[in-house]
């Protein structure tokens, strides 16, 4: 199981969790199953999120691995100008 | 996990700590568009023709909220040389609204073509296309729109008022609590730790209000395009953009097309700064070249730029921080209010997350609410976000620091973020490098330097995230030994020449012998537009893999001649040369040997990286300010600036310098005169250059940069973007300069005149 932290805002949608364990061994299988478990995280999932693992920010990389020593977070798509 | 502990695959994307000494990264050569542009060779949005070429003109709503009742195009198409006229009809009907950002392209059509509703004064209604442009502006005039106007509303506090007029009911997403305006479409929260036993625990809490108006990117080449599209769906497009494959993906969707069917060149670039990152004239080039069967260029002028482009979003921020007399920061909170026009898409997310980045605390808590007004749709400005962040954060820590008697710096570095501290916004950081800047401030002779009376001096830290995204490169050898280099990303900020370098570097050839080429949508495969910073990291990074591709093929090709394994071959300095006595004795072969026979021994030797690089670092910067106000007059001259960012590792250091002073520039303007000004009426008031005062070079000093290199551990030689950090700090700095020198805090910017001769009169009434 790995723990995903969520940025408080999405917390409602997750039962007022903080943090939210799910099976996946990767960026792809985290996320489908966060889904699974909490519909009402699709919208902000679909969206668009980044992920960091122990601090490295992905924001596209479905196939990342990812395992329960991992500190991760939910963080809204990063873009810039 | 330290630097030190990394364990790099040589040739890898990490970075290598072994790679410290460099033959061409790092030095200052000639840009290779230098002599294009200062002849005036190189080739702009405006300067591609095509014959039986056609001009356009939009139609632009002169109300800042209308129900559009009637638009009759009857005496424009009767008008001779007009050949085409369209409206929201003429493009694809088959995209779905949708809640908050989901709906994207849905606002994306909604603000480039008009639906049912005008939403902000210069929204475009309908376009025209004839044979010259004094016809189309004529023509333009008689298309009669009929409006039925609504209330509008284009402040941020005012349009989250239970009585607002509401823009668009339906577009919030689920995100936002009960309670709001509909005008309220995302809300963001976060932190960490409690921020109310954190306040109990400080001896001095303040607590403040900041406002901050929108301001554009000021670029100064308008938009413009040269669009064909054929009744068979094939289409070329020529823009200034950011990023074509983006334009391509858009413009496809919005005119109905297979998008692999259009194909979209970038122009060279005047200036974008994340403002062309969006599409506002493209579509309607390619409805209107469509429906006339002829190319069709359209241009806007400045004031279209201004009423219909994005500005940045406007601010409401309230700021309270806790802190004890030895300068420890308890507790930290934040409420940041952006408007950002008519559409959903505001940074409240990026806002929050970085007002706060810069320091190691235990308890933090960020809201960001994302309001719509009846303004143009905001796009993105360098750092989207963290400007106006930084400037009220900034400015409270000053407070505290005046009040506490405190240094400023070194109340920063007493509670800087560091490698593994938790971010205010969650994760850990990795290996960044703000101490090093701060230390760097500290010593710079600016910082002691003595201030004639009526001066003042500003401190600021700032953050920002750096992006890595999609991104395409292949290099192709020619038969002399010199390198095509193909890349997908616009050069806004000298990125050819940085390219050229680390090529260079790898290939082992001077950098002369390097042509950079800004590929077209048909030429690459996908690349991610040119924003987040991302260019010098990211398709850096996909250059220096490139070049390591073709490095292996090229030794290949030795070995293959001299019947070793090609394992038995290394490279250096542009040779291919047998590993040691075992692999044989051959004469080293140089890269122009190899390639003149390239064909006969394999065929072309072409080098490719395709991928998503994901370890952009995150950076942070400290600017020192010293400014003058006049008493009387209120008038602000910056006297002094310094500016001090970590860049990871400077590829070429005269650019670095340039996106230092650049984004010092820019901040200077949005500190002290640029502001969107509209009237009762909802229309903008200063939609020209002489009345939306950008600087000039009169008004600014020659702004010193120092290079503080902390390696990303994401970048084979360790770079990080340095396009965006540098307008985090100029905000709060410019304030905290000027605030000191009027012995007035000031909360609201621009601090133009007449707000610094409001709070000189306020502060005299006590």
């Amino acid at each position: 199981m790995v723990k995903v932290h969520l940025w408080s805002g999405l917390r409602a949608f997750a039962g007022g969790a903080e943090v939210v364990e799910v099976e996946a061994t990767t960026i792809g299988e985290m996320l489908d199953a966060l889904v699974a478990a909490h519909p009402g995280l699709e919208d902000a999932i679909e969206a668009g999120v980044s992920v960091s693992i122990d601090g490295r920010i992905i924001a596209a990389g479905l196939t990342e691995a990812v395992a329960p020593e991992n500190e991760i977070y939910l963080m809204q798509r990063l873009k810039g100008g | 996990m330290a630097l030190d502990e990394y364990k790099p695959q040589k040739g890898g994307t990490e970075y290598d700590p072994e790679k410290t000494e460099f033959t061409f990264v790092g030095t200052r050569p000639d840009r290779p568009d230098g002599l294009d542009k200062v002849t005036g060779r190189a080739k702009f949005g405006a300067d591609m023709s095509a014959p039986g070429m056609l001009h356009a003109a939009i139609v632009r709503s002169p109300h800042a909220h209308a129900r559009i009742v009637k638009i009759d195009t009857s005496k424009a198409e009767a008008m001779k040389g007009v050949k085409a006229v369209v409206t929201r009809a003429d493009f694809a009907d088959d995209i779905p609204f949708k809640p908050g950002m989901g709906g994207e392209l849905w606002n994306v059509l909604e603000n480039v073509m008009a639906g049912e509703k005008a939403l902000y004064d210069g929204h475009a209604v309908a376009a025209v296309a004839a044979t010259s442009a004094l016809e189309a502006r004529d023509a333009a005039k008689l298309i009669e729109v009929e409006y039925e106007v609504l209330p509008h509303v284009t402040d941020v506090d005012k349009a989250m008022a239970p009585d607002a007029p509401v823009i668009r009911a339906g577009t919030r997403d689920r995100s936002v609590p009960e309670g709001f305006n509909e005008n309220v479409v995302r809300y963001h929260e976060s932190g960490h730790g409690d921020v109310e036993s954190g306040f109990a625990e400080a001896d001095l809490v303040i607590e403040d209000h900041f406002k901050t108006e929108a301001t554009h990117q000021g670029y100064i080449e308008p938009h413009a395009c040269l669009a064909m599209l054929g009744n068979d769906g094939k289409g070329e497009l020529w823009c200034c953009t950011q990023g074509h494959w983006n334009v391509q993906k858009l413009c496809a969707a919005l005119v109905g097309i297979e998008q692999s069917q259009l194909r979209v060149t970038a122009s060279e670039i005047g200036g974008g700064f994340g403002g062309k990152t969006a599409v506002f004239i493209e579509p309607v080039a390619l409805a209107l070249s469509r429906k006339a069967n002829r190319p069709v260029k359209l241009v806007m002028s400045r004031s279209e730029v201004f009423r219909a482009t994005g500005p940045t979003a406007s601010t409401s921020m309230d700021i309270k921080i806790g802190m004890k007399k030895d300068g420890t920061i308890t507790a930290a909170q934040g409420t940041f209010r952006l408007q950002g026009g008519a559409f959903p898409g505001a940074p409240c997310e990026f806002t929050a997350m970085c007002a706060f980045a810069p320091y190691a605390l235990e308890n933090v808590h960020q809201v960001g609410y994302d309001v719509m007004t009846n303004r143009p749709k905001q796009a993105a400005y360098r750092a989207p976000g963290s400007p106006m962040a930084a400037f009220a954060v900034e400015s409270v820590i000053d407070e505290l620091c005046k009040q506490l008697d405190l240094d400023p710096i070194e109340v920063r570095l007493k509670n800087a973020s560091k490698e593994g501290t938790k971010a205010s916004y969650g994760p850990r950081f990795q290996r960044i490098g703000l101490v090093e800047t701060l230390e760097a401030a500290k010593a710079h002779p600016h910082y002691s330097a003595p201030l004639k009376p009526g001066q003042g001096r500003g401190i600021s830290c700032g953050f920002w995230f750096n992006h890595g995204g999609e991104t395409s490169v292949t290099l192709a050898m020619s038969e002399d030994g010199s390198a095509q280099l193909m890349v997908g990303t616009p050069d806004i900020g000298g990125s050819r020449a940085s390219m050229a370098l680390m090529a260079a570097e790898e290939l082992g050839i001077p950098y002369e012998n390097i042509r950079v080429t800004i590929a077209d949508t048909a030429s690459l495969g996908y690349n991610e537009v040119s924003h987040g910073s991302r260019v010098t990291y990211a398709s850096g990074l996909a250059t220096i893999q490139a070049a390591r591709d073709t490095v292996r093929k090229l030794k290949k090709r030795a070995a293959d001649k001299w019947g070793i394994d090609e394992d038995a071959v290394y490279w250096e300095d542009g040779y291919a040369k047998p590993s040691g006595p075992n692999a044989g004795e051959f004469e080293p072969m140089h890269i122009s040997k190899i390639c003149a026979k390239m064909g006969a021994t394999g065929g072309p030797i072409v080098g490719h990286y395709e991928a998503t690089p994901e370890g952009a670092g995150v950076s942070f910067a400290t600017h020192i300010v010293d400014a003058e106000v006049d008493p009387e007059t209120g008038k602000t001259s910056v006297v002094r600036y310094t500016v001090v960012q970590d860049a990871g590792k400077a590829i070429h250091p005269t650019y670095v310098e340039g996106q230092y002073q650049g984004g010092a520039a820019q901040g200077i303007g949005w500190a002290l005169n640029e502001e969107y000004i509209y009237g009762e009426d909802g229309r903008l008031q200063n939609s020209v250059f002489l009345d939306y005062r950008i600087p000039v070079a009169s008004d600014l000093p020659m702004i010193d940069t120092v290079i503080v290199e902390v390696p990303n551990p994401g970048h084979p030689y360790g770079v990080r973007g340095v396009g965006e950090t540098s307008i985090c700090p100029p905000l709060a700095a410019i304030a905290n300069a000027v605030s000191a020198a009027a012995g007035a805090r000031l909360r609201e910017l621009p601090m133009s005149p007449p707000r610094i001769l409001a709070a000189l009169e306020k502060q005299a009434n006590g």
